[in-house]
């Protein structure tokens, strides 16, 4: 497997929205190198019929009756939220300023 | 020390029971415990002193009413922070999560709750459950009360300590990768990983959703196997749950209290030793191994190939379910917020938001797994080590055909030096060595102490099928009843 570069893992901080350093980089680039190639060993092992394994004890259509039951208000579930506004939860703006 | 410190469960269940004692005095007793001790072992993240002396009087009330009293109605306990708690701050060790408020219990507090226990507090662990040492806590390590330099084993660390310090009788951790087992190894405790789905997880903060599970810690297997009795058991709010009878764990401890394991086959794993495996901890288990064979057990040695590769297939697979996971903390319904000047965008307060809130190893799991799920790796990577779960559940299988339980060190060493590892996440990775197949198969498997190293203690993993946790808690019973005295009486006093 090749080594991951400093570019690479800039792009997976992108995608797993982490604004991580500058200094950061560096230190994780070296670091998930390591782990990424101790890791790449899984590739040793002959595998191609074997069929994945997703959940260690397999359960497949877990249904329940169809009927309402209780669940949390509003103001409780508001409380832990970080900013408020008319009684819902306020976000930060999701379109840029010139739209 | 108040007199029912150092007491286990049962017998203070049967003191609140027959009138001897109150839950409060008891409850008092372990909250002036953690008082005097905590400042050095720091197993608490937080303490519900109030809370607790509630819980304690409503025990008490209901005793006074004539009630008759659930088996452990009116034993304190700790509860791992990574199980929210309605009304107590859960956090997780996580800066993402502080100060925040749980709206709900989760399933297994409520069954706490409705079985008398007395909640004393939150314990310390790896930033939501990911470490093997509760360094990766964003409030500070928890401290070994066999020497306050050392690890108490992670994640569920708090935990351990908290019970091996005589904080507390009882207490809940969670094992993804071994957090229950590794722990009690390295306190000298008993911990088990029930089989996954036997213990609901609604109410885990999870982490890998496919190998969470939640399970008891105490200092003997009694009081383990009646812990595990109150928490399993099905629910229809996990769609992960069993619905199936919880195996007779507390029967299965009272036919080993006899110390005979005529009829049972012990299967001792060959590749669960070797490189990077401590002389001490090995001599320690092969001199248990002789004692399960003059119980009357029959001992084999198994070969598992596959086990070999777990280390590498864990490390794929958790931190890839890890990254979808914590997705969910972005900022908008609960938790930390960073940078929202309502000019930034959503991105950017989500990213700022996650920087800011997780650590280190955290981020190090989501990128691994970020990575290992991207399209052109998928195949290679995740793909390739659900492919080897599959194998190292066959192994298991083939194994059990010959075997009742199989046995192996919980730890490859005895508890390290706190800072010893932490610049180096694969060195800490290998403390997972010898609890990953178990985890990944979803198989149970208990730590029991079975010796001491260099003056610190060892433990025995005992694996056993799907379902069969009786098992584990029958040959763990045997061992401890053939000791003479609890490998935790050799610890000093704090």
């Amino acid at each position: 497997m090749s080594a991951i570069t400093r570019d690479e893992v800039a792009h997976l901080a992108q995608l797993a929205r982490l604004a991580v350093t500058d200094s950061e980089l560096d230190h994780f680039a070296a670091q998930l190198d390591v782990i990424l190639n101790s890791v790449a060993r899984v590739a040793e092992v002959a595998a191609d019929d074997i069929p994945p394994t997703t959940h260690a004890v397999p359960l497949t259509n877990v249904l329940r009756p169809d009927e309402p039951g209780s669940c949390l208000d509003r103001d409780t579930v508001l409380l832990a939220a970080p900013a408020t506004e008319q009684g819902r939860f306020r976000v930060p703006r999701i379109l840029d300023i010139e739209e | 020390m108040s007199d029912f410190i150092g007491r286990g469960a049962a017998e203070l269940a049967g003191l609140v029971a027959d009138g001897t004692a109150s839950a409060r005095e008891i409850t008092q007793a372990h909250l002036d415990r953690i008082a005097t001790t905590d400042d050095r072992v720091h197993a608490f993240l937080r303490v519900d002193v109030e809370g607790a002396l509630a819980a304690a009087d409503a025990v008490d009330a209901r005793r006074a009413a004539g009630e008759r009293l659930p088996a452990l109605a009116g034993v304190p306990i700790a509860v791992k922070d990574i199980v929210v708690t309605k009304g107590i701050e859960t956090t997780a060790a996580s800066k993402i999560l502080r100060g925040w408020i749980p709206p709900y219990d989760a399933t297994i507090v409520t069954k706490l709750r409705a079985a008398g226990l007395i909640m004393l507090g939150k314990t310390n662990l790896d930033e939501f459950g990911m470490g093997s040492s509760t360094e990766n806590s964003a409030y500070g390590p928890s401290r070994n009360p066999w020497d306050l330099l050392r690890t108490p084993g992670g994640t569920s660390g708090g935990s351990s300590a908290a019970v091996a310090a005589y904080q507390a009788p009882l207490a809940i951790g969670t094992d993804t990768g071994g957090s229950i087992r590794q722990p009690a190894s390295l306190t000298g405790i008993v911990g088990h990983k029930p089989t996954y789905g036997a213990v609901s997880r609604n109410g885990l903060i999870a982490f890998s959703s496919s190998l969470d599970q939640a399970g008891p810690f105490a200092r003997t297997v009694l009081d383990t196997a009646l812990l595990h009795q109150v928490i399993a058991g099905h629910d229809a709010a996990d769609s992960t749950s069993l619905d199936q009878p919880v195996p007779g764990v507390v029967d299965a401890v009272r036919l080993g209290g006899s110390a005979d394991l005529t009829g049972v086959t012990v299967g001792v794993v060959s590749n669960l030793a070797g490189d990077g495996y401590e002389s001490g901890v090995v001599e320690a288990t092969q001199s248990t191994v002789i004692r399960l064979e003059q119980l009357g057990a029959k001992v084999v040695e198994v070969s598992c190939p596959h086990f070999d590769y777990a280390l590498a297939a864990y490390y794929l697979i958790a931190p890839s379910e890890c990254s979808s996971n914590l997705a969910r903390f972005d900022a908008m319904r609960y938790g930390l917020r960073v940078g929202d000047d309502r000019e930034a965008s959503l991105e950017s307060v989500m990213a700022r938001t996650r920087e800011a809130g997780f650590g280190a190893e955290v981020k190090r799991r989501i990128m691994i797994g970020t990575y290992a799920l991207s399209s052109g790796y998928y195949d290679a990577y995740y793909g390739q080590a659900q492919k080897v779960r599959t194998l190292i559940g066959r192994d298991f299988t083939a194994a059990f055909e010959t075997c009742d339980v199989l046995v192996s060190p919980t730890s490859p060493t005895v508890a390290f030096r706190l800072g010893e590892r932490t610049d180096d996440p694969l060195a800490m990775y290998a403390a997972d060595l010898c609890t990953l197949p178990a985890s990944l198969a979803g198989v149970p498997a208990i730590s029991v102490p079975c010796g001491i190293s260099d003056g610190l203690p060892v433990g025995l993993q005992i694996m056993a099928p799907v379902l069969a946790d009786d098992r584990c808690y029958r040959v763990a019973a045997a061992l401890e009843a053939s000791m003479d005295t609890p490998v935790l009486a050799a610890a000093p006093a704090l």
